[in-house]
């Protein structure tokens, strides 16, 4: 197990090496670069600049070397910890980025783990009553949800919430509560604010998680050992959660893996309908501004975020299932 | 349990004519399977319906597209009634005439339904000159009413224009990128996948680490990197090219995932007795993957294609909504819901999220479809 872990962690190193060189070609892609457009604000503002100058500013930059260096300057700075200056704010991207980064990793897991107490609460539900109403409608449920662009459903909910329920929906906190110190009131009202990303970010993730769970276990319950189980006169829910359940979870945790970049995605694009303090709004604005460091940056921990999160998935399977081993 | 070798009775074997009935072909049947599953179904009428509408959709709306109305600044949907002006329930429809007034109390134009003036709503009236399909140049609209009256099926934007007439002129590109990016991304996870899978060694492990590097990107942040890189619309950079950029950068990550079942199929066939047996009789590499494997793998390949629309879509619609797709002055579904990314203006004029409408409607046929496909196409099916 452990040799197991070593290697994952090695391909982990190689692959993240490789997402480095694409990720840095893709932020290279755009034409033109934040220091000429700077130039041409310059120029607008006061008039010609001094070739000196304009010498001065790509220097400072490092845009004046050839490409393997500039490549090499970034990836050698990034391993160290030091991401560059972000143009746009003026300020090193790791002061930007943390904090974010962060609310975005509490954001993902969140709503993993709603997603996945729905989906099994539901999938489960759905495989034991099949062909009843509920489940009929939970299929209905899984198609809609599945078809309903993220960004759309959070701005439904949000004018619900205000046109129903006189609710201001958006951002962490209420207004009242932006600069108040940290209170029992205040973490009521955080959560007021968290449910409704954590629900529109897992909402195509739990229909989807639903689907495979209700497969499953629908699979599982047609088993000869099921039925053995049933014959020697267990109790109904026994023989659902301890002997069907159990075997219907593994491609659950194998998919988990998949399923956190949907939620990263996800988490991308409600944020700025949402208007939360997460990576989504500042990477899409850098991305708009060609703040490449900023945007590099960000890429960058997404995708190790990502990779982590398969080691870990592939781990926990490897646990759940001992019949699963790795030469 | 050992097999017990049973003496088999000799039956005289009776020569029975080969009977042509029931001689359906694998495709045939899937046809069959296909047509007997009612969502399918439905889902494939309403994309049919769905792709005429949306390309006769210049006829089908009331107004031209672009047309700016400044009277109607986020005018509301035209209500519509039955009853005539002479107080008599029929089957001729009618709108009330709309007129501005300004709120003395907000300062904000609100628009007052005229009740006593009752304009009738006529099939195949003159509008606004348009261009039906690129060459049919008319004026005729399937509805709407006479001049300079107009009918907002489902109210105006932020400048006045017909979100109705939009829509359906949206769906023009938001209902093929999705189609034109599977079928790069097919392309693209057919070659990849098959020559991975055949050639094996480092091809093999070169495809295989890039499906791998690329799904290690969360898919919109690389999406919306990618089309980050996309030049703006000029004289040297037509629309059409962004059009076409945007659904290579779709198909980019799509082609992964088909890449990967292809060439765990391709795999399985190199040692099945028919690729032996060709490869035996000294087939070419090329003959062995076109003409053996491929049309194997061809249910495979089309199931993934189904499956893998509604994915299209919906990223096309989230980086047009982003600004990063379709950029004005083009139309999609995504652009036009860019209008709508403030609280503040969809609370008080909620039809401008109607093109989302469309985006649910259209990724729900396709589910259908795709869903219908898989069942037909799968051999193991009951």
């Amino acid at each position: 197990m452990i040799n197991y872990i070593m290697r994952r962690l090695g391909y982990m190193v190689v692959t993240m090496v490789i997402v480095a060189v694409l990720g840095y070609i893709i932020m290279e892609l755009p034409p033109g670069s934040y220091v000429d457009a700077e130039i041409s604000r310059l120029r607008m503002a006061g008039g010609n600049l001094a070739p000196e100058q304009i010498k001065a500013m790509y220097q400072r930059y490092g845009l004046d070397k050839p490409q393997y260096v500039q490549f090499w300057l970034w990836i050698s700075h990034f391993v160290v910890g030091d991401f560059g200056q972000s143009y746009q704010y003026n300020m090193p991207v790791n002061q930007l980025i943390w904090g974010r980064l962060g609310l975005t990793l509490v954001f993902s897991i969140l709503t993993l783990i709603f997603s996945w107490v729905v989906a099994i609460a539901v999938g489960v539900y759905s495989a034991t009553h099949r062909y009843t109403i509920p489940d009929y409608l939970i299929t209905a449920g899984q198609f809609i949800g599945l078809a309903v662009p993220n960004f759309l459903l959070a701005l439904v909910l949000m004018v619900f919430a205000q046109n129903v329920f006189h609710m201001q929906v958006g951002g962490l906190f209420s207004s009242q509560y932006l600069n108040a110190p940290f209170s029992m009131g205040k973490f009521l009202d955080l959560l007021n604010h968290m449910w409704i990303p954590i629900v529109v970010i897992g909402a195509s993730g739990t229909a989807w998680l639903s689907r495979v769970m209700r497969a499953n276990l629908l699979d599982v319950l047609n088993m000869q050992y099921v039925q053995t189980a049933r014959a020697k006169g267990l109790k109904e829910s026994v023989v659902t959660w301890k002997h069907a359940f159990r075997n219907a979870i593994h491609p659950l945790i194998m998919v988990l893996g998949s399923s956190l970049p949907g939620i990263i995605s996800g988490e991308t694009i409600v944020a700025i309908v949402l208007n939360l303090p997460t990576t989504g709004p500042l990477y899409i604005n850098a991305l708009l501004q060609k703040d490449m460091y900023l945007a590099g940056a960000f890429l960058m921990f997404l995708a190790l975020a990502l990779l982590i999160g398969n080691l870990g998935a592939d781990i926990l399977l490897a646990w759940v299932d001992p019949r699963i081993r790795y030469e | 349990m050992a097999e017990v070798a049973t003496p088999f009775p000799q039956v005289p074997v009776v020569e029975e004519p080969v009977s042509e009935v029931g001689q359906l072909s694998q495709w045939t049947l899937m046809r069959l399977r296909f047509a007997r599953n009612k969502l399918a179904m439905i889902g494939l009428f309403g994309l049919v319906f769905m792709y005429l509408l949306v390309f006769l959709g210049p006829f089908v709306a009331p107004n031209e597209y672009t047309n700016q109305n400044a009277d109607y600044i986020f005018g509301k949907p035209s209500q519509f009634t039955f009853i005539g002006p002479n107080g008599r329930l029929g089957i001729q429809p009618y709108i009330y005439q709309m007129t501005t007034k300004l709120d003395q109390a907000t300062f904000k134009f609100v628009f007052v339904e005229d009740k006593t003036k009752k304009l009738p709503v006529n099939f195949f009236v003159k509008g606004d000159p348009i261009v039906l399909l690129g060459f049919i140049h008319t004026d005729i609209h399937l509805f709407g009413v006479s001049l300079p009256q107009r009918v907002y099926l489902i109210g105006a934007d932020s400048i006045g224009r017909d979100i109705f007439a939009r829509t359906l002129v949206g769906g023009q590109i938001s209902m093929t990128v999705g189609l034109v990016g599977v079928a790069l991304s097919l392309i693209f996870g057919s070659v990849l996948g098959t020559m991975s899978g055949y050639f094996m060694g480092l091809t093999d492990d070169i495809i295989q680490r890039t499906v791998e590097v690329i799904s290690s990107f969360p898919t919109i942040p690389l999406w919306a990197a990618l089309a980050a890189a996309l030049p703006p619309v000029s004289v040297s950079f037509t629309a059409m090219d962004r059009y076409f950029l945007i659904t290579v950068v779709l198909s980019v990550v799509g082609w992964t995932g088909l890449a990967r079942q292809l060439r765990a199929k391709v795999m399985a066939y190199r040692s099945a007795d028919f690729c032996q047996a060709a490869l035996a009789a000294g087939s070419s590499d090329s003959r062995i993957i076109f003409v053996h494997m491929l049309p194997n793998a061809a249910s495979h390949i089309i199931v993934s294609a189904a499956l893998s629309i509604p994915y299209m879509i919906l990223g096309e619609t989230s980086l047009s909504f982003l600004g990063l797709g379709i950029l004005p002055p083009m139309v999609s579904w995504g652009a036009l819901l860019k209008d709508s990314q403030q609280v503040s203006v969809i609370v008080q004029h909620p039809w401008i999220m109607l093109p989302g409408a469309a985006v649910i409607i259209t990724v729900l046929f396709f589910s259908f479809v795709g869903d219908g496909v898989r069942d037909a196409m799968d051999p193991y099916s009951i």
